[in-house]
């Protein structure tokens, strides 16, 4: 056998460069540490558990749409159509059912399969005709917008279907005197989706693929790896993710509103990026994303609990922490470009 | 040689009016319909109090805050970048000219004078900033006129206290949106003479071919010694001024500033138009007529869906369909998929290739 | 190494749009041995690889497998069937750990979860029979490109090829790794697997190869072992005695050489880690100046640092006597040296420009946007230079793409003559045109150097560089090592020794 064996050192600590990955992450983790902190030094009641349970609630929606937008953006590329495919899926749960007559059992999973669908739709057209995901999105943006007001310019109220009112029916934790909390059913759909989101990217070929691609799609190509299965299917489930984010909002609001989710992209894409994903693809947490949206929420529990502050100042502080954490990545960015040399 | 110089500037020109013969060829069918179903008062214009009115002017004064930020996206787009925060720009704009005038004399021009320069500074400091991230923090144009696309209706409901500042219609401002000259409207005048000065300064001067150069082949384009860094600072400069303009048209023509929906997802408009007047979203080539005949397509669209009774639901419908179509037919390999059972056999190369064939080319 | 190949390739041809890549080419490997092809730019060595591996498809010809047709549509087809190619850029993948590099798209699984404890033991195991000890944990970007390289060359072992292809693996190890790379290629060898090696690394061919096909425009010269096959025969199969009707360019007489004048430009210990060695190179005006040398040997990086395209990290310039600090193509544009890139698509034309926007750039682009070359200027000299270059078609408003590879160099070329440069570089303008236009083109560089302009020249084709040249400095393997001054030396056979003897004198 050979007698020399070549013992590889790394060219800068192994340590770091592992450990630089986790930074971003970090970062957002130790903001939301600190956001909590000081909101409990400021205000009463701030260290009610219920508060966090609340995170989880209101923004349940956002949340799932989120973990699909993570999956694609960690491939490199975008979804601009969520907000739109939640209204439509919202609305079309309300008609089929209020209208239609059809059983929730049917209409649902209908609904879903057809989110999924038109996913896998949009991603064939993207990988197989090189159309730019920003403008194959945008298209259906304008296009799931314009079918939802077409199925009905009004809120439909969905009252009367007996199936979404299971959504909101609470599981307790404690009592609330003694600082228990409760989560509504949405809540845990919400968890599932981010674990079977976890386990998918992190355990499974499928979701090493989508690093991969995100990473270097011409390197992933030639290493032989599915990419055209892996590009379509991150927009499957992005669409998907969408559809299931519509189904919560009707278990949410029981109601169907044509103008839901408008910008929803946009929360969504900022919840990825402060949650430490580069927008590049390629690098990202799924559990960063879950902190993002968390630093979202808990902005805005704040600025309710401050009281004198509008909401509009959410909208600046989302964007100095967006202008950071691009920032952020940019340096790591480039000292990892130099110490290569 | 004359005679070549002569066939050769004529080529130019066939060239350039082949490019814009489709959507040419789209608006004019929109005005036939429009016609068909209305009658040619769709075109004819009438006067009313001085003013210029009949549908097809009203498409135009309306369209021109569109004008203006398409004009500007035109450009940043040229460069390979994009633009997002062109609708938060236009809203700040709006919102500074505004309040700005709200506990002022506005009856006078002076006041109105520095609202508007105000206003227009402070896009404009936007839009280098933009520009300054893109070209020297080396920051994806996406990524970062994303944050000012998020916090620009911040900042905009900052200025205005979270109120809507009204301004009096007695105030010569409302005169930018509302007025005429000579009976042609004060819109349509601004969008003129922006589209024409965007011409002489893209034409006349080499900023035009330079932001090709740097847009269609940026290595070369060093090679050869061009400083890209000011001129896509200058790019989102001039885009950002436009957003500001049209906010502060927008504005004027309705009385007021709204911070949460004035010029909201105009981007998306705006980006649409270019890529309808023939500029590819990939840079290079950029076309100002083809986007300003965009502009009119995507205005007209709109009238022609309620002329033609469809409600107006279909707004959003028809968008995506002309999206679809537009970036379908940019795209090669579905110009080749359609095309294969025309071509004969043997002709070129399988088109089972291209993705490997592209990867290893270099 | 038994005597049936494993594969055969017969009468392979593949057209490019009005290119011959491939002409009538064969291809033997057997199993078990290591195969080197050889072969200039243009060779077509890279295109017959490409086509084996399913990224082209041959317009002709025949590949079996095992005795069996074959015909792979793409890479990932053909590693399924058992041909793994390594390339000379890493394509692997930098944000993933080595073991996940080493096993993508074909991890240990535990029912449909990645088994990672399994995954990093076999990595490790695979790394160390390469004979590489290294974190596989760690994310790839943490090691260096040659490390990088092992892996992926690992990761092509294990994947049981019958035929391994190592495309240029060599370019960024050291000597070290190289050792441990010909180990390691002997072992598969031994063991039964076919290798193709591609390399312009002489002593490495040398030293592990049995046999050597050698290519030449796209046709085979031939087949040797490597034991029938001297190094200066060798490298004249590959350079070959072109006759080329080229009358009327005659070698450069003595006259030309400037007695004792002030160099133009004076490089001294100039170098770029990872491409090319320090050296120290005087241009003096009215000179041409060849670099010659083989493929790979360092020219261009040599003519990039010169033009200011790529910074250098050691040594300096001097331009006119004085020292040149921050030099860009900016500012050596301003100082008047032009550079012609070799890659005139990817580097040099902007494709959708027309042909008087590509001529006219580097002048409009010295002067800044705001100032235009007045239109009429503009067009007097665009069509003073589409006659003197004999452009085709004479439109200077046609796109630039839409001409033919001769007529875009001359385009190119205009654009930097337009600024009257007192140094051009020229790097391979004459590779991929048609004969008439080579002709035109080096008729030109001799006339521009008989008016006082200085050329810095790099061709592949040795007669080209020899018949123009004042001097010519030798290059090999990322180093210069000579300069030929002396009129006897201007000749092709001088130009090989130097490159064989000075290369096997350590």
């Amino acid at each position: 056998m050979s007698s020399a064996t070549l013992t590889e050192r790394p060219t800068r600590s192994t340590l770091f460069d592992g450990l630089s990955r986790y930074i971003p992450i970090g970062a957002t983790v130790a903001l939301l540490v600190a956001m909590y902190l000081g909101g409990v030094a400021n205000y009463r009641n701030f260290d009610n558990p219920q508060l966090i349970a609340d995170l989880f609630i209101g923004n349940a929606g956002l949340l799932i749409v989120a973990v699909g937008m993570t999956f694609v953006i960690l491939s490199g590329g975008i979804d601009l159509s969520v907000g739109s495919v939640m209204a439509f899926s919202t609305m079309a749960c309300a008609w089929l059912t209020v209208e239609a007559g059809l059983p929730a059992s049917v209409v649902v999973p209908s609904v879903l399969a057809f989110g999924l669908l038109s996913g896998a739709f949009t991603g064939a057209i993207i990988h197989y005709f090189d159309v730019q995901p920003f403008i194959a999105t945008l298209a259906g943006l304008f296009l799931y917008r314009g079918l939802t007001l077409q199925i009905s310019d009004h809120d439909m109220s969905i009252r009367e279907i007996d199936f979404f009112s299971w959504g909101m029916q609470r599981v307790e934790f404690g009592s609330p005197r003694d600082g228990g909390f409760s989560l509504p059913y949405i809540s845990f759909i919400a968890f599932g989706v981010v674990i079977l989101a976890f386990v998918v990217l992190h355990y499974t070929r499928f979701g090493r693929s989508v690093y991969a691609v995100g990473g270097s799609e011409q390197s992933a190509l030639l290493m032989g790896l599915p990419v055209a299965r892996t590009k379509v299917g991150v927009y499957a489930i992005s669409g998907f993710c969408a559809a299931l984010g519509g189904v919560v909002a009707a278990f949410y609001t029981k109601s169907a509103n044509p103008l839901a989710g408008v910008g929803l992209e946009l929360d969504a894409i900022a919840a990825v990026v402060v949650g430490g994903t580069l927008l590049t693809g390629g690098a990202g947490f799924v559990l960063g994303t879950v902190a993002g949206v968390m630093v979202m929420g808990l902005l805005s529990t704040i600025i309710a609990f401050q009281g004198n502050l509008s909401s509009w100042w959410a909208r600046i502080v989302v964007g100095v922490l967006l202008l950071a954490f691009i920032l952020l990545q940019r340096v790591l960015a480039r000292s990892g470009e130099r110490r290569k040399g | 040689m004359i005679k070549a110089l002569d066939a050769a500037g004529e080529g130019k020109a066939n060239a350039y009016l082949k490019r814009l013969m489709w959507p040419l060829i789209v608006l004019a069918a929109l005005l036939i319909v429009n016609i068909v179903v209305t009658g040619f008062g769709f075109i004819v214009p009438e006067v009313h109090d001085g003013r210029l009115g009949g549908a097809f002017v009203n498409i135009l004064r309306r369209s021109a805050p569109l004008l203006l930020i398409s004009l500007g996206m035109t450009l940043v787009i040229a460069t390979k970048g994009i633009d997002l925060s062109v609708g938060a720009v236009y809203a700040i704009g709006a919102a500074v000219a505004c309040q700005f005038l709200l506990d002022r004399d506005q009856s006078s021009m002076q006041n109105v004078a520095v609202a508007v320069a105000l206003a227009l500074a402070i896009a404009a400091v936007i839009g280098a900033w933009n520009g300054t991230m893109v070209a020297y923090f080396g920051v994806q144009p996406i990524v970062a006129t994303l944050i000012f696309m998020i916090a620009g209706r911040g900042i905009a409901q900052l200025i205005t206290g979270g109120q809507i500042p009204n301004v009096a219609d007695s105030s010569p401002f409302v005169e930018i949106g509302r007025g005429a000259v000579a009976t042609v409207p004060v819109p349509i005048i601004i969008g003129v003479a922006v589209f024409a000065a965007l011409v002489l300064l893209t034409r006349t001067t080499a900023l035009g071919m330079l932001l090709e150069s740097v847009g269609g082949n940026p290595e070369a384009s060093r090679l050869a010694g061009i400083r890209s860094k000011g001129i896509t600072v200058l790019t989102y400069l001039i885009a950002g001024i436009c957003a500001g303009l049209a906010g502060i048209m927008g504005a004027a023509n309705l009385g007021s500033a709204d911070a949460n929906n004035g010029g909201l997802w105009i981007e998306l408009d705006a980006i649409l138009a270019v890529v309808i007047g023939g500029t590819a979203l990939l840079g290079g080539r950029f076309f100002l007529l083809g986007t300003t005949i965009g502009v009119a397509i995507i205005g007209t669209l709109e009238v022609t869906i309620i002329n033609v009774g469809l409600s107006s639901q279909w707004q959003f419908t028809d968008k995506a369909i002309v999206v679809f179509i537009v970036a379908l037919l940019q795209s090669p390999e579905f110009r080749a998929w359609i095309l294969k059972p025309f071509r004969s056999r043997g002709a070129g190369q399988a088109p089972t290739e291209p993705d490997s064939e592209k990867a290893l080319a270099k | 190494m038994s005597d049936e190949p494993i594969v055969q390739m017969t009468g392979i041809t593949k057209d490019f749009t009005g290119v011959r890549a491939l002409d009538g080419v064969d291809f033997t490997l057997r199993p078990g041995e290591i195969h080197a092809i050889m072969g200039e730019n243009g060779a077509g060595k890279s295109t017959l690889i490409k086509v084996l591996t399913g990224v082209h498809s041959p317009d002709a010809g025949r590949i079996l497998l095992d005795g069996e047709p074959v015909r792979f549509h793409s890479p990932g087809h053909a590693q399924a069937g058992g041909v793994s190619t390594v390339y000379q850029e890493v394509n692997l993948t930098e944000n993933l750990s080595v073991a996940e590099n080493l096993f993508a798209g074909r991890e240990p699984r535990l029912g449909p979860f990645i088994n990672f404890r399994a995954m990093r033991r076999r990595a490790a195991a695979l790394m160390s029979d390469i004979g590489v000890d290294l974190n596989v944990a760690a994310p790839l970007s943490s090691y260096s490109i040659a490390t990088q390289q092992l892996v992926a060359i690992a990761r092509a072992v294990d994947i049981e090829s019958k035929v391994l292809i190592l495309d240029e693996p060599t370019s960024s190890l050291d000597r070290e790794e190289v050792a441990v790379l010909m180990r390691v290629m002997r072992r598969l060898a031994d063991s039964g697997t076919a290798l193709v090696f591609i390399s312009h690394f002489l002593e490495q061919v040398y030293g592990i190869c049995d046999r050597m096909t050698v290519l030449r425009n796209g046709r085979l010269v031939g087949e040797w072992a490597t034991a029938d096959l001297p190094e200066n025969e060798l490298i004249g199969h590959m350079l070959g005695r072109e006759v080329e009707a080229l009358a009327g360019i005659e070698q450069r007489t003595a006259e030309h050489e400037p007695a004792g004048a002030e160099p133009l430009l004076s490089a001294t210990g100039l170098g770029r880690k990872g491409s090319i060695a320090p050296f120290d190179l005087e241009i003096h005006p009215g000179e041409v100046v060849g670099l010659a040398g083989l493929l790979g040997s360092g020219r261009t990086e040599t003519a990039r640092l010169i033009a200011g395209a790529d910074r250098h990290d050691s040594g300096g310039l001097e331009f006119d006597g004085r020292r040149v600090t921050g030099h860009n193509p900016r500012t050596a544009a301003a100082r008047g040296i032009g550079f012609c890139p070799e890659n005139r698509k990817t580097e040099g034309l902007v494709g959708d420009l027309t042909v008087a926007e590509n001529m006219i750039l580097a002048m409009q682009a010295s002067r800044g946007w705001a100032r235009a070359v007045p239109p009429a200027r503009r067009a007097e000299l665009v069509a003073q230079f589409i006659a003197k270059l004999d452009i085709r078609p004479a439109n200077p408003d046609l796109p630039v793409k839409n001409l033919s590879g001769g007529n875009q160099q001359k385009v190119l070329l205009a654009r930097w003559l337009l600024i009257e440069p007192r140094l051009l570089i020229l790097d391979e303008p004459t590779r991929g045109i048609d004969v008439g236009a080579k002709a035109d083109i080096q008729r030109l560089v001799a006339e521009l150097s008989d008016e006082g302009m200085s050329v810095l020249f790099i061709s592949a084709e040795l007669e080209e560089v020899t018949r123009l040249s004042d001097r010519i400095a030798v290059l090999r393997d990322r180093e210069l090592i000579d300069v030929l001054h002396e009129e006897s030396d201007m000749t092709t056979e001088r130009i090989v020794d130097t490159i064989v003897t000075r290369g096997s004198a350590e």
